[in-house]
């Protein structure tokens, strides 16, 4: 447990979910190919892009796969980002997302130390964010959250101080939201500023 | 119809209107060598697989159509990674196809197994792995298309043994579909009547002619575009002979070696108007300081350079050829309208007469002065003739000294600058322009890379010509040495007798002539021009001590271009 006093430091907390003036989110429509996911992130290392995190899966037409990236952008324009994804063959749309006009989500699996003494607060803590306990073993519980990320860093902080066994992220997927009078997708495919 | 999947590659390539392949054979690649023999291609066995890349970039720059190599999978796919990384950067259209080990053994380290997607993947417009006969010609066809449209670019396809081994229905696919590929073509008609305005009330501006329009096939189209405007023209190494060096307007190479006049006028300029190029560091050098006053009307087909190095005011996606003639149609209603820039056409000739490209004419010699090699080599030439360059001081110096009067009559190495490159992209353009006498322009260092093509080119009788600039060291390498170490030479001396180049030469069945007097160099040429039979090589001993000039030091301004010695 990180403990210091009252003060908690949460396991890479500050750096989990990137500041949110220098990330961004692409939601790129990829061909549903072999191979493909290796073209887009070895795109990312050889121009010197920093990915933040990946998520992909194939979409509801199985001919596409969605890749969701948050991007690095001070490592890289974005513009020169999305204009280099656009050259490979197999990409086939690219949308900006602003992180202020999306519905964001990602997944945590933890296992926690719960004992006798702290599993119900523990379960408590699981509750308040809406989360579930998938597996149960004597002095351990296994936890997974959905929620948005910040939120997922808010979970991640409080968790921690039960003794933490192991943790996994899933990395944000993201889509626009609904209703807006003007939608703020930026369209980037074969556009120049 | 059933075909083996070996059967129907060559099938499709006989489709694709494809004449001649260079490779070399082996294991993985062993069932299409086979139909191969029936075929109309004609194959050309080089000796080295980085020969069959060269040769293949040399004949799509000398024909304008894809170049297409076949080899055999793991070594033979890396000896050819560096003929594909030179194509990526100098938009060159080539189809490689390399085998590979069979689909069930792919992953297990098997003999001459490599990741040739893999490897390749970042140096080729696209590539693919073919696990089904049945995807042969849909690939073939997919392939042609992406090296040949858009920018053009190297493409790969791998085929395991077992898939060349397989067998399949022919068809021949009537159009290709990828939907992610739809290169834009037609400039914004918004943004090219915003660039006319600006072109035509531009006091100071300079056309900065880049690759593209040699890819574009769009000579025709600069040259009625520069008449009409009377703009000066900048025509980059890459671009040489894109405008005729002859025209009044053209002001020849810009760059770290460019002349003064280019490179100034760059400089000063308040209007460039970039057309396929793409502010390569050779070109603007300190990138802040680069023509710090010029606002950039920037045209390029891949919208990935619009705003890479350079912000431009006024970007516009698209074929260079087709921008250009929306442009010309732009501007032409405005004659006798445009700003007049006569004075700064006055400027940039009174440069252009003080600074021209200079060198110890009165120098007797031995040794030779290399620039006045090229002066004679050019001068018992006709302008239809094709000089190859390798990379180095000779590529400078050609590039400087020829007169460039058409388009892809100038083949090098820009992007990667590839020693080594240049006896191989000979022997491709050859292939390609029978017609054309085609001249290399090699350094010492250069030759002894890829030299054993000769023996290629003997064989198939391509009767190339090489003049080899005997300087005996790594020249480019010196000169930094020498200008930028405190003459500290550290690995750049190679001897102007080792190897003998002339009985080299004679080995490989070439005709071999030494020069060592001035008086010898015309007597040279003049016999390598009668020889059609064969290929000859010329061991010219040149000036070791000798510097290409002018001189724009690396990562400094280009304000701060160096004339010549004296000014060190
Ligand atoms: C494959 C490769 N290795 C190294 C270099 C670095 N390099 C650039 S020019 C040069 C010297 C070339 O020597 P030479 O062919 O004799 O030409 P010169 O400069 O003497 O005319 C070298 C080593 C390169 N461009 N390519
Ligand atoms: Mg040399």
């Amino acid at each position: 447990m990180n403990q210091e006093g009252n003060q908690v430091v949460p396991i890479g907390g500050a750096i989990r979910t990137p500041n949110e003036f220098r990330h961004h989110i692409l939601s790129v429509l990829v061909e549903n190919k072999t191979g493909v996911l290796a073209r887009v992130a070895q795109l990312f290392s050889r121009r010197g892009y920093n990915i933040f995190s990946l998520a992909v899966a194939p979409t509801d037409d199985e001919r596409f796969s969605r890749i969701t990236v948050v991007v690095d952008v001070e490592t890289a324009p974005l513009e020169q980002i999305t204009k280099q994804l656009h050259k490979l063959v197999n990409v086939i749309k690219i949308s900006e997302i602003d992180p202020d006009e999306a519905v964001e989500y990602e997944l945590l699996l933890a296992t926690v130390s719960a004992d006798a003494a702290t599993r119900a607060q523990v379960i408590e803590l699981v509750n308040l964010f809406e989360g579930r306990i998938v597996d149960v073993g004597l002095t351990k519980l296994t936890v997974m959250v959905a929620a948005s990320p910040s939120q997922l860093d808010d979970f991640e902080a409080l968790i921690v101080e039960y003794g933490l066994v192991e943790l996994q992220r899933t990395g944000r997927v993201a889509l626009q939201k609904l209703g807006k009078p003007v939608v703020k997708r930026k369209q980037l495919k074969g556009r120049v500023s | 119809m059933k075909l083996t999947g070996a059967q129907a590659l060559i099938k499709s390539l006989e489709m694709q209107g494809v004449e001649v392949v260079f490779g070399l054979p082996g294991g993985a690649i062993l069932p299409v060598y086979d139909p191969l023999l029936d075929s109309s291609i004609r194959h050309i066995l080089v000796r080295h697989e980085q020969g069959a890349g060269h040769a293949a970039e040399g004949y799509a720059q000398a024909t304008g159509k894809p170049g297409v190599a076949i080899v055999t999978s793991g070594p033979a796919a890396t000896n050819i990674v560096t003929p594909l990384a030179d194509a990526y950067m100098d938009s060159i259209p080539l189809v490689v196809i390399t085998g590979q080990v069979a689909t069930s053994t792919i992953g297990t380290d098997a003999f001459q197994e490599a990741d040739t997607t893999g490897i390749t993947m970042s140096i080729t417009k696209h590539n693919w792995l073919i696990t089904d006969a049945n995807d042969i010609p849909r690939v073939v066809r997919e392939a042609f298309h992406v090296a040949t449209t858009g920018r053009p670019g190297p493409v790969l396809i791998d085929l395991p043994k077992n898939v060349s081994n397989s067998t399949m229905e022919w068809y021949w696919p009537r159009q290709v579909s990828l939907p992610g590929y739809k290169p834009t073509t037609k400039g914004h008609p918004k943004m090219i009547k915003e660039a006319a305005k600006m072109i035509a009330s531009a006091e100071k501006p300079v056309f900065y002619v880049g690759g593209g329009v040699v890819r574009a096939k769009g000579a025709e189209s600069l040259r009625r575009l520069v008449d009409l405007t009377q703009i000066p023209t900048v025509t980059t190494l890459m671009a040489r002979g894109v405008l005729p060096d002859s025209h009044p307007m053209c002001l020849g190479m810009p760059g770290m070696h460019g002349n003064y006049a280019a490179v100034t006028s760059m400089q000063k300029a308040d209007l460039l108007i970039v057309l396929g190029a793409r502010f390569d560091d050779r070109v603007t050098g300190k990138v802040d300081a680069f023509a710090p006053n010029a606002k950039v009307i920037h045209i390029d087909i891949d919208p990935a350079e619009l705003g890479k190095i350079r912000h431009a005011e006024v970007p516009i996606v698209g074929d260079v050829k087709s921008v250009m003639d929306d442009l010309f149609a732009e501007l032409e209603p405005l004659q006798g309208h445009f700003r007049d820039i006569s004075p700064w056409r006055k400027e940039i000739k009174s440069w252009q007469d003080t600074y021209p490209y200079s060198y110890d004419r009165a120098h007797e010699g031995p040794p030779l002065k290399p620039q006045m090699v090229i002066e004679r080599i050019r001068d018992l030439n006709d302008e239809d003739t094709i000089v190859v360059s390798g990379v180095g001081q000779h590529q400078m110096w050609a590039s400087q000294y020829w007169q460039f009067e058409k388009p892809n009559m100038w083949i090098n190495s820009g992007g990667l600058g590839t020693m080594g490159f240049a006896v191989p992209a000979a022997i491709g353009a050859k292939v390609g322009r029978p017609d054309r006498t085609v001249w290399v322009i090699d350094g010492d260092g250069c030759f002894q890379m890829t030299a054993q093509e000769l023996v290629t080119a003997t064989t198939e009788r391509i009767p190339i010509k090489v003049a080899i600039l005997n300087n005996a060291y790594l020249g480019m390498v010196r000169q930094w040495q020498e200008m930028f170490y405190e003459e500290r030479y550290s690995e750049v001396y190679l001897s102007p007798d080792l190897p003998d180049y002339v009985k080299w030469a004679e080995a490989m069945g070439c005709v071999g002539i030494r020069v060592v007097h001035p008086s010898e160099i015309d007597a040279a040429i003049e016999k390598a021009n009668s020889i059609t039979d064969r290929p000859v090589v010329i061991d010219f001993r040149t000036d070791t001590q000798e510097k290409v000039f002018p001189m724009v030091p690396a990562g400094k301004s280009n304000d701060e271009i160096v004339l010549g010695e004296d000014e060190l």
